[in-house]
């Protein structure tokens, strides 16, 4: 790799909320702030590993009751019904529209467990890095971050199909007590996912790599 | 430091330097009475260089053609594009209008037996409200009706602001609150969910789409029209020293 310098080496901070570079002031003991946004100024993310842990965690002990319990209850002449999330993507793909089904499965099921694993991944080989994986894993993160929110779409089919079918006497559906989980569930994994800084990836490449030269 | 520097920016350089010095003397002296023994200090702006928000590495900003973005040469993430900021202020605007037609008007209304029902989005939150599910109800107002609001009033004054040739301190303010919240704007999302919803729906009962729905469907094409055509990098340089006549 050539000369690379990182803003951490040169003694800059870049603005968390801005994205300005700035040299913060040789002064000791005093909190440093954005010339141009006036965001308190920090080199990484404050804390990132232990927020991304315990957010990641708090995350998957929701993870099971929104999986468990029902997300939606429908009720009509006929009986009420239940539906978790998996028996919903179930109804779907045997009720004919299977490609619907496959982007339910991907942004409620794949999406969520997915992040959880990832998020879990980036954590534990920020310790243990192989030079070559620092660009693939940055690019997983960035992937992370792009498809986070697509699983709210549950919470908005529940939504809408709740204010739809309103329609006493002959069918009536109520968000089920899973909802509010899984909605946790999608918030923490996006506020992990925001608290996780990748610059830390290449902090450590960098460490290991003087470290191995000095050996 | 900087004062060294030959670069063409340097224009912009000795600004921002004077507006620190600006912002430390007043927040210091704010400071001394709200936060005691806490002394608050003005670091100093180098608006040449980029660090890369992926993988921290400095690189110098380069000229870039119309379209263009430039990419960390390091780890391969974006840092800046071209932007077109008269362009996002006219699309901002036609947003906002699209905005309050989606929010106003039925999404879809279903038919069966006789009987229909219509819902709205906002009809939708206070449903569930209603329904005991404060969490959730929050949860749907906040991604889909508060931050895409917030998110095109302020852009919308901001932009105005900026192309009347005012940036200021406020303005700088209200930047910096929508590069936080503009994650939680969920728009594009909650447009698939209509789309799976309405589909769920049309073994049951018949659906007759709304006005909200074609509405919904343009204002997750504006805004992603809108940001393409603003770049972060440019907005915050303007927002700093003004438009460029
Ligand atoms: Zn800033
Ligand atoms: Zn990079």
């Amino acid at each position: 790799m050539t000369a690379t310098v990182t803003a951490l080496e040169l003694g800059l901070v870049t603005c968390h909320s801005c994205g300005l570079v700035c040299r913060p002031p040789d002064r000791a003991g005093c909190k440093v702030f954005c010339p141009r946004c006036e965001a308190s100024l920090h080199a990484r993310k404050p804390d990132s590993i232990a927020r991304t842990w315990a957010l990641l965690l708090a995350a998957c002990v929701l993870y099971i009751p929104a999986n468990l319990l029902p997300i939606m209850e429908s009720g009509s002449l006929f009986g009420s019904q239940q539906d978790t999330i998996m028996s919903g993507v179930v109804f779907l793909a045997t009720s004919g529209s299977w490609h619907l089904a496959a982007l339910v499965f991907f942004a409620s099921i794949i999406v969520p467990s997915g992040k959880l694993l990832a998020m879990a991944l980036l954590l534990v080989s920020l310790r243990r890095s192989a030079p070559g994986s620092a660009r693939a894993r940055t690019r997983l993160y960035r992937v992370l971050e792009f498809f986070g929110r697509w699983s709210m779409l549950d919470i908005y089919v529940v939504t809408l199909l709740a204010a739809l079918v309103q329609i006493e006497s002959i069918a009536t559906i109520r968000p089920g007590p899973g909802a509010p989980f899984f909605g946790g569930v999608v918030v923490l994994t996006m506020l992990a996912a925001m608290s996780f800084d990748p610059r830390l990836i290449w902090d450590n490449l960098k460490e290991q790599t003087r470290n191995d030269g000095n050996t | 430091m900087p004062e060294k520097d030959a670069s063409p920016s340097r224009k912009s350089v000795i600004h921002d330097i004077a507006l620190s010095a600006e912002i430390s003397r007043r927040t210091i002296a704010v400071s001394s009475v709200i936060e005691g023994p806490q002394v608050l200090c003005a670091a100093v702006a180098l608006p040449e260089v980029v660090a890369c928000h992926s993988c921290d590495m400095l690189q110098r900003s380069i000229p870039l053609a119309p379209g263009g973005t430039a990419l960390c040469s390091r780890c391969g993430s974006p840092l800046f594009r071209t932007g077109h900021l008269d362009r996002a202020l006219a699309l901002t605007f036609t947003a906002l209008v699209v905005f309050v037609i989606a929010s106003a008007f039925p999404i879809a209304t279903i038919e069966t037996q006789g009987r229909h029902n219509a819902a709205s989005l906002p009809g939708a939150v206070g449903l569930l409200w209603d329904a005991e599910m404060h969490l959730l109800a929050v949860l749907v107002f906040v991604t889909t009706l508060l931050v895409p609001f917030l998110e095109l009033a302020l852009l919308a004054v901001i932009l105005g602001a900026l192309q009347a040739g005012h940036p200021s301190r406020p303005i700088r303010l209200m930047l910096r609150l929508i590069s936080g919240t503009r994650p939680w704007g969920m728009v594009e999302v909650f447009m698939l969910g209509v789309l799976v919803s309405l589909v769920k729906l049309a073994h049951l009962a018949q659906v007759v789409p709304g006005v909200a729905l074609w509405s919904y469907a343009a204002l997750m094409l504006l805004l992603a029209a809108v940001w393409s055509n603003i770049d972060g990098r440019e907005l915050w340089a303007v927002a700093v020293r003004g438009a460029p006549r």
